[in-house]
């Protein structure tokens, strides 16, 4: 597989938050989580710091429960590989203010680099149009990467999907806080609800 | 294949009456990865205006579901069989550290008059796992307790964030009968 154009994670989860008005975002366990926090932190961030395979489908959860609300989960490889059921879940329901962008390194950059599915043979936006979400893209330009930014903020053409290759370079850590309760109470505050 | 062996409790009409107390407690989002104790159910929410009913491939994608949902404001319930619990145990973690709603209406194979083994080890296990889980069990043996047990599990599940599994007996459902 090429390696060539291969984007920086830091610069395509800057550029797709950086107008990001009321958009809710969701970042999967791993570096992806992280990376959304170096992009800024924000009330309505979702950090995941566990339940490997969820990001998705809280994503979907969210967007059903608040339909005219961009929700933009953002994942890497292998946290989407190990729910990617959660596709044809999606594909489904076809939430047209979800939108899913995968920083796809074509590892497991946690735990040490080893090589996940998508190195070699998996496809994971052949995956997600299979599934029946029709807007599927394989990005691999910052122009592709600022029109799919732009096109997170309609929220009747969605659900979308795309595949970002990045680089494997492992950058500095920037954690987020990590007390789920909190996370998800100041959300939800930020979008009017009261706690119980 | 969806004959039930006891015809009493599967004439009687408890799913609608667990239909009446979701909507009670005003449930919008039911994921569920389908079993034959809960068709009836199903069929009630999928015809619902009120509610939406979300086909699963695996039953872990409803408790990730059902946190999305409550960050957004709305509430929700997983119907599984027992089986499905197995599915799910890392995802329950999310429940105590986002400490959303959870309530699960799980139909139980395994057990009363089963004919498959198969379906006996996790069955058996079922209120075992919930538990070790963080999870409240709560079981309905009869048609006639299936409302107060329901009443009960949505008040402490929604008012009081009790992770709760209702787990329906498979003597109310009927043991399936595997006609040849």
């Amino acid at each position: 597989m090429s390696k060539a154009n291969l984007l920086d994670r830091r610069k395509v989860v800057s550029t797709l938050l950086a107008n990001r008005k009321d958009v809710v975002a969701i970042g999967g366990l791993g570096a992806s989580t992280n990376d959304i926090c170096a992009a800024g932190d924000h009330a309505r961030n979702f950090y995941l710091w566990g339940g490997m395979g969820g990001a998705a489908m809280i994503g979907l959860g969210l967007a059903l429960a608040q339909p005219k609300l961009p929700v933009l989960v953002i994942t890497g490889d292998g946290e989407m590989l190990m729910g990617m059921g959660s596709l044809a879940t999606i594909g489904l329901q076809k939430p047209p203010n979800l939108s899913i962008v995968v920083l796809d390194n074509e590892a497991y950059g946690e735990t040490g680099g080893q090589t996940s599915h998508t190195s070699a043979a998996a496809d994971l936006v052949g995956v997600a149009r299979a599934c029946g979400i029709g807007d599927s893209r394989a990005v691999t330009t910052m122009a592709e990467v600022e029109a799919f930014a732009k096109a997170v903020h309609d929220v009747s053409a969605g659900p979308r999907f795309a595949n970002v290759k990045i680089d494997s370079a492992n950058l500095e850590r920037i954690l987020p806080i990590r007390d789920g309760t909190y996370i998800v109470n100041r959300i939800r505050g930020d979008l009017g609800f009261q706690p119980i | 294949m969806h004959a039930r062996a006891d015809a009493a409790d599967t004439a009687s009409n408890w799913p609608d009456e667990i239909f009446a107390t979701l909507q009670r407690f005003d449930v919008r989002q039911v994921p569920y990865v389908p079993d034959a104790g809960h068709s009836k159910l199903i069929n009630r929410v999928l015809d619902s205006s009120t509610m939406r009913g979300i086909p699963l491939t695996t039953e872990e994608e409803g408790v990730a579901l059902l946190a999305g949902a409550w960050t957004g404001g709305q509430r929700g319930v997983l119907l599984m069989q027992s089986s499905g619990i197995g599915n799910c145990i890392n995802m329950l973690s999310l429940i105590p550290i986002l400490r959303f709603p959870f309530l699960t209406l799980v139909t139980m194979r395994g057990e009363w008059g089963e004919f498959n083994p198969w379906q006996v080890p996790m069955g058996s296990t079922t209120q075992g796992v919930f538990e070790l889980s963080g999870v409240q069990v709560l079981r309905a043996s009869n048609a006639a307790e299936v409302p107060t047990v329901l009443e009960a599990a949505a008040a402490q599940a929604y008012n009081a964030l009790t992770p709760t599994a209702v787990l329906l007996s498979q003597r109310l459902i009927g043991a399936k009968v595997f006609a040849k």
